[in-house]
């Protein structure tokens, strides 16, 4: 089972976020925790939640970086989940089977009743994607809501991951990547999305959109409209602010 | 990353224990040791004791023991897998062997066999284990082409040194076998320093740049960690305490595992019997220190890509 499928499966369904847009809120990471903890299947622990050293699995997180120096320095909201890699060495280094690539959509999951909690797999991954629960034993790590995406007890608005109807700011896209035709592929293209470390050779699926350049001079410095005159001469205003100041 | 004690204490044991079996397997045939049942006896013994031992300790880092039976169906893709596999093999093989040897006294024709399939078997096990490490491309460290023979070299070594101390104890010593140690003993440490070398030039070849794809907006700094707390995943890769230390660390590694164990048994050579069998069987021990230690290096001065998030600056 941890073998990959043989070819790379048409569909490849993930995310496409945007660096520009994510305001660095973190309600992603909130309503994947609060999704995941009470759905497929077991709940998504934390230990000691109230206490000093809280500690719990998050299947997805947000760091904000700064990039640059001085005035040219931007601040980078980054949110951070399991890319759905065509090459996961996660996968592979699974000696129990519980790690698998699906056939048919290229989500990468894990079968928790197989999971020996050997933590391998998070060695294996470059991106920091997978964590232990330690409360339950066994390997966790973003499911791209497998129990929402398909589930047609829900609305089909409803039809996409925790965290992409929960963005207030529609930093984060849902669709199949290996579509060319489909709206995030457009997106991507439009965008000049990339992959995280793509010198890892695990080429993830999902993509992330760059900052767009800050305005330029000729945009950012336009004239505002001039403003009413404080202190008119003449006409009705002009009378009013004589007899004003008089008084 | 984090030395598990654990784990540390398993790749020596058992790494050991193979070692000695590999040994065992080929020697006894060629007759190049005693055919003597008790000889027999407690060398296999010492070889399964050592390698269950380790075998046993590795489950208590994982977090669902109970389901370590699956560990044994992937070994298409695995190596973890393929290591558990052949690690029963192995020992069911040299069980064969063993009991020719104990009961029979007999290590010609097929238990010549036996001997040699099971030292292939423990041959097979430790590289194995030498290439779960170093199948982890985001592991610099690990993810090098002397991994899997220093892994290989110091089974044979720790193998070689408790084959030398049940020599000296049981049949009164042997310099061919102190020699054959001495030899191997110091190409395990010499591949290991040429190892170190590679690991304090070599780069990885991402950033946080490359981790962020940010680098074209200048260089990347984290401003803000995603939580106050430290998690899973800095606990498990996030390990520094050492790396001040690694310097020093090594030297105490090397002088443990191959200057003490190395004099004890040149000095053997010249004691009497009784006096010869203490040094052989110190010699053993502090080798095992020194794997121990370097084993633990071996983690500890590992680094992880996923650091890279949490503002390191080389992964
Ligand atoms: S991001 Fe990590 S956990 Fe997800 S598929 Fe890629 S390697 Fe595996
Ligand atoms: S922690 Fe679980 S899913 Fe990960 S490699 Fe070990 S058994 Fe497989």
């Amino acid at each position: 089972m941890t073998s990959l499928p043989k070819r790379p499966s048409a569909k490849k369904l993930g995310l496409v976020i945007d660096l520009d847009t994510c305001v660095g809120c973190h309600a992603c990471v909130v309503n994947c925790k609060e999704w995941n903890t009470g759905g497929y299947p077991a709940p998504l622990t934390d230990q000691n939640p109230y206490g000093k050293d809280v500690s719990g699995a998050w299947l997805n997180r947000v760091h904000t970086f700064e990039a640059g120096e001085g005035a040219e320095g931007r601040t980078i909201h980054f949110p951070k989940s399991c890319l759905h890699c065509e090459e996961p060495l996660c996968v592979t280094v699974c000696p129990t089977g519980a790690s698998y690539k699906r056939d048919e959509d290229g989500i990468v999951l894990v079968d928790e009743d197989r999971c020996m909690g050997c933590g391998l797999c998070a060695w294996a991954c470059p991106y920091g994607a997978r964590e232990m629960d330690m409360g339950v034993g066994v390997m966790k790590k973003c499911t791209l809501c497998i129990d929402r995406i398909y589930n047609e007890n829900l609305e089909e608005v409803d039809r996409v991951p925790a965290c992409v109807s929960t963005c207030p700011a529609s930093a984060r896209h849902f669709g199949d990547l290996g579509d060319p035709n489909s709206a995030v592929s457009r997106l991507v293209a439009e965008r000049g999305g990339y992959d995280l470390m793509p010198e890892q050779g695990y080429k993830p699926t999902n993509k992330y959109l760059p900052p767009r350049p800050r305005r330029d001079a000729s945009t950012a410095g336009a004239k505002p409209e001039a403003l009413d005159e404080a202190s008119p001469e003449g006409g009705f205003l002009g009378w009013v602010d004589r007899l004003l100041s008089a008084v | 990353m984090h030395p598990a004690y654990s784990v540390i204490f398993f790749t020596t044991a058992s790494g050991a224990g193979f070692g000695l079996l590999a040994l065992l397997g080929v020697l006894g045939p060629l007759r190049l040791l005693p055919a003597d049942r008790w000889f027999g006896l407690s060398a296999l013994f010492l070889a399964f004791a050592l390698a269950v031992g380790g075998l046993l300790s590795s489950t208590l880092h994982l977090k669902s023991p109970a389901r370590a039976r699956f560990a044994f169906s992937q070994w298409r893709s695995s190596w973890l897998s393929r290591e558990g596999v052949a690690s029963i093999a192995t020992m069911a093989i040299a069980g064969v062997f063993a009991i020719g040897w104990v009961f029979f006294e007999a290590t010609a024709g097929w238990w010549a066999a036996a001997g040699l399939l099971a030292a292939l078997g423990a041959l097979l096990t430790v590289f194995s284990t030498g290439k779960i490490y170093a199948v982890l491309k985001p592991i610099r460290q690990w993810h090098d082409p002397l991994v899997v023979p220093v892994y290989l070299l110091f089974a044979l070594a720790t193998g070689a040194v408790w084959l030398d101390a049940v020599v000296a104890v049981l049949a009164g010593g042997s310099v061919a076998v102190g020699l054959g140690t001495i030899i191997v003993v110091i190409g395990a440490w010499g591949t290991k320093v040429a190892y170190w070398k590679r690991i304090d030039q070599g780069r990885s070849p991402s950033t946080p740049e490359s981790a962020t794809g940010l680098g074209s907006l200048g260089q990347v700094r984290l401003l803000m960690a995603p939580h106050t707390e430290e998690n899973y995943l800095q606990r498990e890769m996030g390990y520094r305490v050492a790396r001040k230390h690694t310097a020093k660390l090594r030297v105490v590694a090397g002088f443990f595992g191959l200057a003490v164990p190395v004099f004890l048994i040149l000095a053997g050579w010249l004691l009497p019997t009784g006096a010869a069998a203490v040094c052989a069987v110190l010699a053993a021990l502090f080798v095992s220190l020194g794997v121990v230690i370097e084993r633990w290096l071996f983690f500890a001065e590992a680094r992880h890509t996923v650091t890279l998030y949490y503002g390191d600056r080389v992964g």
